[in-house]
């Protein structure tokens, strides 16, 4: 059976009843993964009680950290400072310079790109081919779809269908996450895929972008973050007292 | 012609009649697909369970995608904050009132 992750949760943290809400109903939609949108200087005594809220209801926290830097060198110094400590690193790519650092980059996991900056669309085929080669994912929110009407809808939908076919294009792994603020704008995971359908992202796709995709890119990372990753197919497998040391 | 039977579960703090879903369904079908992809989808309200909050749609097996889509699309119906759920699908009414029981959804 399928398991699902949702990436993007983003409550406001200091109502923790509302975060007690969402992931609960998260719960009960069918994930068995959420990642919470944490700021950066985040305690470790905070996360360990959202830790307890999920493990109350049932669903695996995954820490998470979104990146808005203004240019490069900010992008550079942030991931230096903050890669270690959280589980996904997203870069909202808010202009060309960050858009193509952080596609490159091996420790950016997931770019996310501006709704509102139409016509400027930062995910073209460079910085898809830099994307596939870096292992970053685009991630695409469903919570716009939801909320925006109109023509602004319209425009969303014609700027994830061009994003969609650059990735598939250049197999750039696509996650899907709810990006919601609210219990108003969760789902159940094949809804969200449902809706994948209105940027022409078939449903088994749609499916793999709300499970394997990111469950993927959490296993990982959490590999990496264990104390026995040395690097790149190399890992500690057991520890004993070196012999010369004696 | 082949059909798909949806039971859905409507969520929201006021009440909420199956018709208000049916119209809220067929609005988003039309803004997201037009007339004519409306046409295509055959939505029909077939039960309306007041008291657990959940109904019954019917549409065409080849709209099955699009009315999904348009359920999930949802935020409001008639004006009153809500969510739509589907809760699950299939062929046969009586096979959908099988799975329903199975997930004490009745």
């Amino acid at each position: 059976m399928r398991r699902f992750a949702d990436l993007h949760l983003k409550p406001s943290l200091e109502d923790l009843g509302q975060v007690r809400r969402m992931i609960t109903k998260s719960a009960e939609l069918g994930f068995q993964m959420v990642g919470l949108s944490l700021p950066s200087k985040i305690g470790i005594g905070e996360v360990g009680r959202l830790g307890k809220i999920c493990g109350d209801a049932g669903v695996e926290l995954i820490s998470r950290v979104d990146l808005a830097p203004r240019g490069r060198r900010e992008l550079l110094n942030d991931l230096r400072r903050l890669r270690r400590r959280f589980e996904i690193v997203n870069v909202y790519c808010t202009s060309k310079i960050v858009a193509r650092q952080a596609a490159k980059d091996r420790r950016v996991d997931l770019l996310s790109f501006p709704v509102a900056k139409f016509p400027k669309v930062f995910f073209d085929r460079a910085e898809a081919e830099l994307a596939s080669s870096a292992l970053a994912c685009l991630e695409i929110d469903m919570q716009p779809l939801l909320s925006l009407r109109g023509f602004a809808r319209i425009r969303l939908l014609s700027v994830l269908r061009r994003e969609v076919a650059v990735a598939k294009r250049l197999k750039v792994p696509i996650v899907f996450s709810s990006g919601a603020t609210d219990t108003r704008f969760l789902r159940k995971p094949q809804d969200f895929a449902s809706l994948g359908m209105l940027f022409d992202v078939g449903l088994p796709l749609a499916l793999d972008a709300l499970s394997e995709t990111p469950l993927m890119i959490v296993e990982r990372n959490r590999q990496k973050l264990s104390p026995d990753y040395v690097a790149s197919g190399v890992r500690v497998v057991r520890r004993r007292d070196c012999c010369l040391s004696g | 012609m082949k059909r798909r039977y949806l039971a859905v579960s409507a969520e929201s703090n006021e009440p909420i009649q199956g018709k208000e879903v049916l119209d809220a369904v067929r609005n988003a079908l039309t803004q997201l697909f037009g007339e004519y992809g409306a046409s295509q989808a055959e939505l029909a309200l077939i039960r309306n369970n007041k008291q657990k909050h959940y109904f019954v749609l019917r549409c065409s097996r080849r709209a099955l995608p699009m009315v999904r889509a348009s359920t999930a699309s949802l935020t409001e119906v008639n004006e009153k904050p809500a969510v739509i759920h589907v809760l699950r699908v299939s062929g046969t009414l009586k096979a959908l009132r099988k799975k329903t029981v199975s997930a004490k959804l009745t």
